[in-house]
C-alpha cells in the first residue's frame, strides 16, 4: 500500500474521528449544564437521580457504556434500528462526557464566594442575571483549566468509538497496520492525536489568557 | 421614619441570635451599632436586608411592610416581587467588599443602575463619575477591583450601593478587613456622607468613629439591645455595667 493510500484511507477516518468529537462537545458541554442544575436541585429525589447517573457514567467503562447504547434496545426491547451506530456513538460519548462537565461546572459554580451573591441579591438583580451576568464569567474562568484536561482526554477517547466497529481513523489504522503487517499507521495515528492536542492545548490557552485581565 | 423594626427574633437551629430586637432609624440619622463579636450586630442588619429571614417581628420601610408576624407567631414576608423592589429602599457594604471582580469599577457602579432600575445609561455614567469623583477614585474608573487596594475598593462599593439611590445604607464593619492605615480614608466618606445627611446604620468597632459620627449609638450584647442614646451618653455615661465593661476592654 503506497503513502498515498493510506493516508487518503486514515484522512477519511479522521474526519469521522473530528465528527465525533465536535458532535460530543456540542451536546455534552450543554447537558452538562442540566445534569449539574439538577444535582444541585433542592428536591432530594432529583439529587440522587443525578448522583447514580453520576456515579454509573463515571464508574464504568466509556466502551462498555457504547457497546450497552449500541446492543440495548436490541436486547433490551428486540429492536433492530438501521443506521443507529453513529447515533449510539455520539449518545454514548455526550451522555459519558455530560457527567464529567457537570462536576466541573459544579465545582466552579461552588468555588464562587457566598459574597458574590449576597451582593447581587442586594443590588436587586434577579436569579437570572445573577447566575448570568455574575456568576457564570466567573465559573468559566474558573473551569477553563479542567475543561481543558477534560477536551484533551476527549480527542483520545474517540478511539473507542472502534468498539461499536465505527471506522474512524484509530480503527483504520489497526485495520491496516494489521494488513500490511506495519506499524506506520499507528504512528501516523499518534502524529495526529499529538496535534490535535496540541491546537486544543494552544486554544484553550487563548481562551484562558482572555480571561486573564481579572483575578 | 426609614425602617422600623419591631420585636425581631431569630435564630439559627437551637441558637437564639436575636431576642426581641426593636430599632427605628429616621430620615437623615446616623446610628452605630457596637458590641463584641456574636452579640447578633450584623444578623441585625442580614434581616434589615432581607439576606437572613427573620423568625418573627415586623420590618417596615418607609412605612410600607416588608415582613409583619401575626398572633400565631411565624413571620410572614410580602410577595418576592415586592420584595425585590423594596431592596431599592436600601444599600449594603460588606466587610469583604464583594465587588464583581470580572467588571471594571465603573460597571461595578453603573450594571446595577441601568439593568435593575432601568435607568437611562448616560444619565447613570454621569452620576457614577460624579460619584467616583466624591470617592477621590476618578483615575480608577476603568481600573478592575484586584488592581485596587482594599480601602479603594470598599469606597467603591459605596458608590456602588450610592448609585442605586437608596434611602438609607447599611454598613456591615466596613473596615474591619482593612489595613489599619487604609481605615481612615473609608472613615472619611462615610463622615462626609453623615454630613450630607445620608440615613446610615453603621455596625463598627471603630469606636472613636462612632462616637464622632452617629446621632445615635446602640450597644448589642447577647442578641438584645442592651443601652441606646446620644453618643456622648453611651460612651461617656454608660448605664449599664455590661456596656461599661465592653468600653473597658476596648480602651484597654
Amino acid at each position: 500500500m503506497s503513502w498515498s493510500t493510506m493516508l487518503l484511507t486514515m484522512g477519511g477516518g479522521m474526519l469521522r474521528t473530528c465528527a465525533i468529537f465536535f458532535l460530543t462537545l456540542l451536546f455534552s458541554m450543554p447537558l452538562g449544564m442540566i445534569v449539574m442544575l439538577l444535582r444541585r436541585s433542592r428536591i432530594p429525589v432529583v439529587q440522587w437521580i443525578m448522583k447514580i447517573y453520576i456515579a454509573v457514567m463515571r464508574g464504568t467503562p466509556l466502551m462498555l457504556q457504547l457497546l450497552a447504547w449500541y446492543f440495548g434496545p436490541y436486547y433490551l426491547f428486540g429492536w433492530s434500528i438501521r443506521g443507529y451506530r453513529f447515533t449510539a456513538i455520539i449518545i454514548g460519548f455526550s451522555m459519558n462526557y455530560a457527567a464529567y462537565f457537570a462536576e466541573i461546572y459544579r465545582a466552579g459554580i461552588e468555588a464562587i464566594p457566598d459574597g458574590q451573591y449576597e451582593a447581587a441579591d442586594v443590588l436587586g438583580y434577579s436569579k437570572a442575571q445573577t447566575f448570568f451576568k455574575i456568576i457564570l464569567p466567573q465559573v468559566i474562568k474558573t473551569i477553563l483549566p479542567a475543561v481543558t484536561n477534560e477536551v484533551i482526554t476527549l480527542v483520545k477517547d474517540t478511539s473507542l468509538a472502534f468498539a461499536l466497529a465505527y471506522n474512524e481513523m484509530f480503527a483504520l489504522a489497526k485495520q491496516i497496520a494489521a494488513s500490511q503487517t506495519s506499524f506506520t499507521p499507528y504512528i501516523v495515528a499518534g502524529v495526529f492525536y499529538f496535534i490535535a492536542n496540541y491546537v486544543v492545548a494552544f486554544v484553550m490557552e487563548r481562551i484562558e489568557k482572555a480571561f486573564d485581565y481579572y483575578r | 421614619m426609614v425602617l422600623e423594626m419591631k420585636g425581631i427574633q431569630k435564630s439559627f437551629a437551637d441558637l437564639s441570635v436575636l431576642k426581641d430586637i426593636s430599632l427605628q432609624v429616621d430620615s437623615g440619622e446616623v446610628v452605630s451599632i457596637i458590641g463584641p463579636s456574636g452579640s447578633g450586630k450584623s444578623t441585625l442588619l442580614r434581616c434589615a436586608t432581607f439576606l437572613e429571614r427573620i423568625d418573627a417581628g415586623e420590618i417596615r420601610y418607609l412605612g410600607e411592610p416588608a415582613a409583619t408576624t401575626s398572633a400565631q407567631g411565624a413571620a410572614e414576608y410580602v410577595s418576592a416581587g415586592q420584595m425585590r423592589k423594596m431592596k431599592q429602599h436600601f444599600g449594603l457594604v460588606f466587610q469583604q467588599f464583594n465587588l464583581f471582580p470580572h467588571y471594571s469599577v465603573l460597571k461595578n457602579i453603573m450594571d446595577a443602575p441601568v439593568h435593575v432600575q432601568k435607568r437611562p445609561k448616560e444619565e447613570v455614567r454621569a452620576e457614577a463619575e460624579e460619584l467616583l469623583k466624591k470617592m477621590d477614585l476618578s483615575h480608577r474608573a476603568d481600573a478592575y477591583p484586584c488592581q485596587l487596594s482594599g480601602g479603594q475598593q470598599q469606597r467603591v462599593a459605596i458608590a456602588r450601593a450610592l448609585a442605586m439611590k437608596p434611602a438609607i445604607l447599611f454598613f456591615d464593619e466596613p473596615t474591619s478587613a482593612l489595613d489599619p492605615e487604609l481605615t481612615g480614608e473609608v472613615l472619611k466618606v462615610i463622615r462626609q456622607l453623615a454630613e450630607e445627611k445620608m440615613t446610615m446604620v453603621v455596625v463598627t468597632h471603630e469606636m472613636p468613629f462612632a462616637r464622632a459620627v452617629s446621632n445615635r449609638v446602640i450597644f448589642m450584647d447577647g442578641g438584645v439591645i442592651v443601652e441606646q442614646g446620644d453618643p456622648e451618653q453611651v460612651f461617656g455615661s454608660p448605664s449599664q455595667e455590661r456596656t461599661r465593661q465592653f468600653l473597658r476592654n476596648y480602651q484597654q
